[in-house]
């Protein structure tokens, strides 16, 4: 716990106001292509990697990044997502620090003036609430997760590691205050990477989106950055035998025919993850849509369903052979 | 900052929000606590609207005033799944408390080197309910798992559960209103004793599945048990594997390799007092081709076993199978006549110590269902041709070595 500061702003990341979420020289804001759902909350993204320090890119495309790395994500709802001029409210900025001690994270609470974020190692619930594209005003419970809960998410092989920071999910164009550019190309222009290969070369996932990818790379991307952080080898959900990362290839593992092993309620009567074709009888989706605590998946982290990503699922299994076993 | 300081400043904050203190006071300590605490729970009922977590601890105890004197009550619970959630943690010692009525699990414990479950109970109060969590007590993953004194009530899955593990005691135990009482599932070298399963759907389940990481559960003893009324309807949500668990059924052996089961009573359990079966009885296709689905190395002995003259269950194909052909004098140990063909013989027999042995059990029917050859008439009982004769399992076998736990009690 003694690299947690008491309040965001004893980093010094933002220039004040700090509610402008305008970072200090040295911190890029960056993008991913398919993001985890969080109650249709939008997310701003930085990255701080020290001063004459390098990410190296591993053989497999991993990023190993220096000591010192710090991920800074703060959640927000725009009061009117329909207009945005009316301003925002910022709920929580939560920090991934690359230590010696390893990976830690760190919860920050906003105030109410928005003038600050103070550390709340237990998390909290608060009502938020906020008007939605179709104009609809949202109310929910917001949960900030305590860091146990952080690491729920962000634990591999028994260690805290960062999610969404993967070149295949960095390789796109992001808007900066001078224009659109690749983010690799724009970090490895702020001399960030060690040894960064062709960007033609390197893998991208789709933006689930984006109606110009396939089907299939949409709703695989959705799948793997909602579902595989637990869901794969050395993740906590490596118990359910469903492996659903990306680069998976057994439909098996998918969830293709695959009987649930400790699903409880999960199931409502289904017998497969997923029944090709039949996206009504097929688990997956169930727990996708479910806002039940007992059913639905990802356990944590939201109060709602995320009805897009629902949907791209259901067209995803649709689409399947029925004679796809 | 020094940790005192820092540890202040945290109470500070958390005084000045508003979720219900003492969930938040226990969330911090159980983040907060250095090797060595002991995190003590009041005498009294308190309410939990989240999953609690640990997470990264070594050497803690939670212990709260006794079973009956400190309760979480999860009844009005929003968030995540289980009541408490144990990862990757070493030598955990949990005592003296319920959790009651969560959505999910009770308490699961993940990645664990060295857990205790000591006067420990989980239960739901509004009965066997579909709509209750799946397990009670719920290690997975883990080694060196203590579960003693402890109770399950209600579970949708199983009470006492033991996934993926080695190195594993449950005893003196209590579990009924369950599916499962107490199952152990892909582990290794587990003793189960001295318990009291009744009235659950199936009292004492020791399984292999698969598509799971670990696997080839082996080495499981089952003695000193008492076995009964295991006849609830089974109550899980369906299309989950516990759902074929026939009501009725005392002890059920699936795909596992050396198990042991001895001096037990079991007793009144009314499809099957002991069921010894391959993973071909579920009807589902096996994809995963490291997995063995058959029984092997089977011991029943010193048991004894008595039975109500009553009909097995009708709500299930083998129940009906077995009303049809045996009415209400179902043998006690029902066996699919599945042993596994790599431990033939030349001669195509398998030797004593690969088969299903029985010996010395008091009052044991004993019927073979011999699936291989009877599969294509599984369900024309009159046709098939059962061997109900036990000498073809009269043979013994070497005893299973007691479990040794590594575990700082």
């Amino acid at each position: 716990m003694e690299y947690a500061k008491p309040n965001l702003s004893d980093y010094g990341f933002f220039k004040i106001p700090m509610k402008n979420q305008e970072p200090v020289a040295g911190i890029l804001p960056f993008g991913i292509a398919t993001e985890l759902f969080s109650d249709y909350a939008e997310k701003l993204r930085f990255i701080q990697v020290p001063v004459n320090m390098k990410i190296s890119v591993q053989a497999d495309n991993t990023l190993l990044f220096p000591i010192g790395t710090t991920f800074i994500k703060t959640f927000y709802y725009f009061v009117d997502k329909y207009q945005p001029e009316l301003g925002r409210r910022l709920i929580e900025t939560r920090l991934l620090m690359n230590t010696i001690d390893g990976w830690l994270a760190f919860p920050y609470i906003w105030n109410e003036e928005q003038s600050d974020a103070v550390l709340a190692i237990a998390g909290d619930r608060m009502q938020v609430d906020w008007i939605n594209e179709h104009g609809e005003s949202m109310d929910i419970l917001y949960s900030v997760p305590n860091v146990n809960q952080c690491k729920g998410c962000h634990v591999y092989e028994n260690k805290l590691k960062p999610i969404g920071p993967k070149i295949r999910n960095l390789n796109m164009d992001y808007m900066y205050s001078d224009g659109f550019m690749n983010q690799l190309i724009k970090w490895e222009s702020s001399g960030i990477f060690s040894n960064l290969s062709e960007i033609a070369h390197l893998p991208r996932t789709a933006k689930a989106n984006d109606f110009n990818e396939t089907l299939n790379g949409r709703a695989r991307a959705w799948i793997d950055i909602n579902c595989a952080h637990c869901h794969r080898k050395g993740g906590p959900a490596e118990t359910s035998g469903l492996f659903l990362e990306l680069e998976q290839k057994n439909l098996r593992a998918l969830g293709v025919m695959k009987p649930p092993i400790a699903a409880g309620r999960g199931t409502s009567k289904f017998k497969y993850t997923i029944v090709p074709g039949e996206p009504e009888k097929s688990i997956m989706l169930y727990r996708i849509r479910s806002t039940d605590p007992g059913i639905m998946m990802p356990e944590l982290g939201r109060r709602l369903t995320h009805m897009e990503g629902a949907e791209l699922v259901r067209e995803w299994i649709k689409a399947m052979p029925k004679s796809g076993k | 900052m020094s940790k005192v300081t820092f540890r202040l400043i945290i109470i500070n904050i958390f005084l000045s929000t508003a979720f219900a203190s003492f969930e938040k006071e226990l969330q911090t300590q159980l983040i907060l606590a250095e090797p060595g605490d002991t995190i003590t729970l009041d005498e009294g009922r308190f309410e939990i609207l989240g999953t609690l977590s640990m997470e990264g601890k070594e050497n803690i105890v939670i212990r709260g005033a006794g079973m009956d004197q400190t309760i979480l009550s999860f009844s009005n619970q929003i968030e995540g799944a289980q009541g408490l959630s144990i990862t990757n943690c070493k030598r955990i010692i949990l005592e003296n408390f319920t959790i009651q009525n969560t959505i999910g699990d009770g308490i699961k414990v993940q990645y664990t080197d060295g857990i205790v479950f000591r006067n420990v109970k989980a239960e739901w109060t509004g009965g066997p309910k579909a709509t209750n969590g799946a397990y009670g007590l719920y290690p997975v993953q883990c080694s060196n798992v203590l579960i003693e004194y402890s109770m399950s009530i209600g579970a949708s899955d199983a009470g006492l559960y033991v996934g993926q593990s080695k190195n594993i005691i449950v005893r003196s135990s209590e579990v009924y209103h369950n599916v499962a009482g107490i199952e152990i599932e892909n582990s290794i070298n587990a003793d189960v004793y001295n318990n009291y399963a009744h009235d659950n759907t199936g009292g004492i389940l020791i399984f292999d599945l698969p598509d799971l990481i670990q696997k080839s559960g082996k080495n499981v003893r089952i003695f000193n048990n008492l076995i009964e009324n295991n006849n609830l309807d089974n109550f899980a949500p369906e299309g989950n594997i516990v759902g074929q668990v026939p009501p009725g059924t005392g002890i059920m052996v699936m795909a596992v390799e050396k198990v042991e089961i001895f001096k037990n009573t079991i007793r009144n359990n009314k499809t099957a007092g002991t069921t010894i079966v391959s993973y071909f009885i579920t009807e589902e296709a096996i994809k995963d081709s490291l997995y063995n689905p058959y029984t092997a190395s089977i011991y029943i002995h010193d048991n004894i076993y008595e039975r109500e003259s009553q009909l097995p269950t009708l709500n299930h194909d083998i129940g009906v199978l077995l009303a049809l052909r045996f009415r209400c004098h179902v043998p006690d140990i029902i066996y699919d006549g599945m042993p596994d063909p790599r431990y033939a013989n030349a001669d195509g027999q398998i030797p004593a110590d690969r088969r299903l042995c029985l010996e010395n059990n008091l009052n044991a029917g004993y019927v073979n269902l011999d699936i291989s050859k009877n599969f294509n008439k599984w369900y024309s009982p009159f046709i098939a041709s059962f061997s109900t004769d036990e000498d073809e399992c009269n043979c013994s076998q070497t005893p299973i070595s007691a479990v040794k736990l590594n575990i700082i009690e």
